[in-house]
């Protein structure tokens, strides 16, 4: 398994430098937005992988909720932080792109603009509370949060249904797409999985190594604490 | 199912009594949201046509932020003298106490709206264009939309470092399409400029998710060790 890390790593590297060719070069320039539509090679993948991404996290709470498994929260807690940076990269690049093609940075009654900046609004919140839990039940009350963020979704969908929507409809299979764009595209989102995939598996490594290191931590003081309490016990009890 | 509602009247009975007589949550909510009321009256100052347009906004926010602070109390209260690790060994369902508490916060807030509602309409001089009567569905089920998950996140905040502040942080992302389907609806039925009967249909599905995913949760919440 280490092995494979540095395999992997060296295809992803490769992979991206090959999307951003593609991207850059190898892509036809938009009719109509010239040259800056090629952000979308960024925006849209990372987008997918960030929604793929927090689909993991629900799919792996609710098997917490079920199994109590530490491996399913572990991955749960690696996806949520990798998707909120790759929310976060969507969110930064959107109002880049829609200020010279719609004319402004943000359109608020639009409909996935809104959703997308609520899911990480929740994806944070989600991490605030892991990281301000007490150790012994924050992975219980993440999952639940977990949960509760996903039924919201549809409903954060559907409260905003009402207001016009500025942001084009998807153009994935509606054959409206150059197929050399939609061939880039494709590779990007590859090249963003690669990269995601490898940066979720070195945090969860990273999270196995600092749990054993807390329990290792917590069993040396519960040893420590068993050879010097027993005979000082009266003692400080005494002294209260 | 009979032992449920038992126990849940009997926590609401308490809970209601404990209000009675201290008046804690329900003086700092009505005071706290006077001064929202205040300073948003100092900071847009508008005319009797635009209030029409914000005031759905401006109640809503007010009543958002005062609901906290009754929510950060309701379980604090318990905490004292070990009551919920009491109520935690004890037989009784779990889902009473969740319902009870849900069921009383809605009441604080509830008295909190029809105490406060007066006072908008005088400060913004408002006069309803659209049908009133809908007012009191998107009212109850909105009051209803952020008690049922405000009393849940705030039995889950009970167990984090600073939860006071926690509690926002947790239910203002979640709560994100009630606001906006109590804003809209309320901007619909005062300006009479379209209809209302979405967002009541939103609030409900949102009460009806929401309250299930509660009822669902609550025992590992607070059964969580």
């Amino acid at each position: 398994m280490k092995r494979l890390f540095p395999i992997l790593s060296v295809i992803t590297a490769g992979l991206l430098a090959y999307a951003l060719y593609q991207a850059l070069v190898v892509a036809p320039t938009d009719a109509l937005q010239g040259d800056v539509y090629r952000i979308i090679y960024y925006h849209v993948p990372s987008a997918w992988t960030a929604f793929l991404l927090f689909l993991i996290n629900f799919v792996a709470s609710i098997v917490y909720l079920f199994r109590r498994s530490q491996k399913a929260d572990m991955v749960a807690l690696v996806c949520a932080e990798v998707g909120v940076v790759f929310c976060t990269v969507v969110l930064v690049t959107g109002p880049i792109w829609a200020r010279p093609v719609w004319g402004i940075w943000w359109a608020p009654g639009d409909i996935r603009l809104t959703s997308t900046l609520v899911l990480w609004l929740i994806y944070v919140s989600y991490l605030v509370l892991r990281r301000f839990s007490s150790s012994a039940q924050t992975q219980m009350l993440a999952a639940a949060l977990a949960v509760f963020g996903a039924l919201d979704m549809p409903l954060v969908y559907f409260s905003i249904w009402f207001f016009r929507t500025q942001h084009p409809q998807p153009v994935i299979g509606g054959g409206s797409m150059d197929p050399r764009m939609l061939h880039t595209l494709l590779i990007s989102w590859a090249a963003f999985l690669c990269f995601a995939f490898l940066i979720c598996w070195a945090r969860y490594r990273l999270e196995v190594l600092q749990r054993e290191v807390e329990q290792a931590h917590a069993m040396e003081s519960l040893v420590g604490a068993g050879v010097t309490a027993k005979p000082s016990m009266p003692l400080t009890r005494g002294a209260k | 199912m009979n032992s449920l509602w038992a126990v849940t009247l009997a926590t609401l009975v308490k809970d209601i009594r404990l209000e009675w007589r201290s008046k804690d949550a329900l003086n700092s909510m009505l005071f706290f949201s006077l001064l929202v009321v205040v300073i948003f009256m100092f900071s847009f100052d508008p005319l009797a046509e635009e209030s029409r347009h914000i005031v759905g906004g401006l109640v809503w926010v007010a009543f958002l932020f005062a609901s906290v602070v009754a929510l950060n109390q309701t379980w604090a209260r318990e905490l004292r003298n070990q009551v919920l690790d009491a109520y935690r060994v004890s037989p009784a369902p779990a889902n009473a106490l969740f319902l009870a508490k849900a069921v009383g916060n809605f009441i604080f807030v509830s008295v909190l709206e029809a105490l406060m509602t007066p006072l908008f309409v005088i400060f913004y001089n408002l006069h309803v264009l659209g049908p009133a009567w809908q007012l009191i569905p998107v009212g109850l089920l909105g009051t209803w939309a952020l008690v049922v998950n405000g009393t849940f996140f705030a039995a889950m905040s009970l167990r984090t470092r600073n939860r006071e502040i926690m509690l926002p942080l947790l239910l203002f992302p979640i709560s994100i399409p009630a606001v906006i389907a109590m804003v809209a609806g309320t901007t619909a039925i005062l300006t009479g400029e379209n209809s209302a009967h979405f967002y009541i249909v939103l609030l409900l599905t949102y009460d009806v998710v929401f309250t299930t995913a509660s009822l669902g949760l609550f025992g590992t919440i607070l059964h969580a060790e």
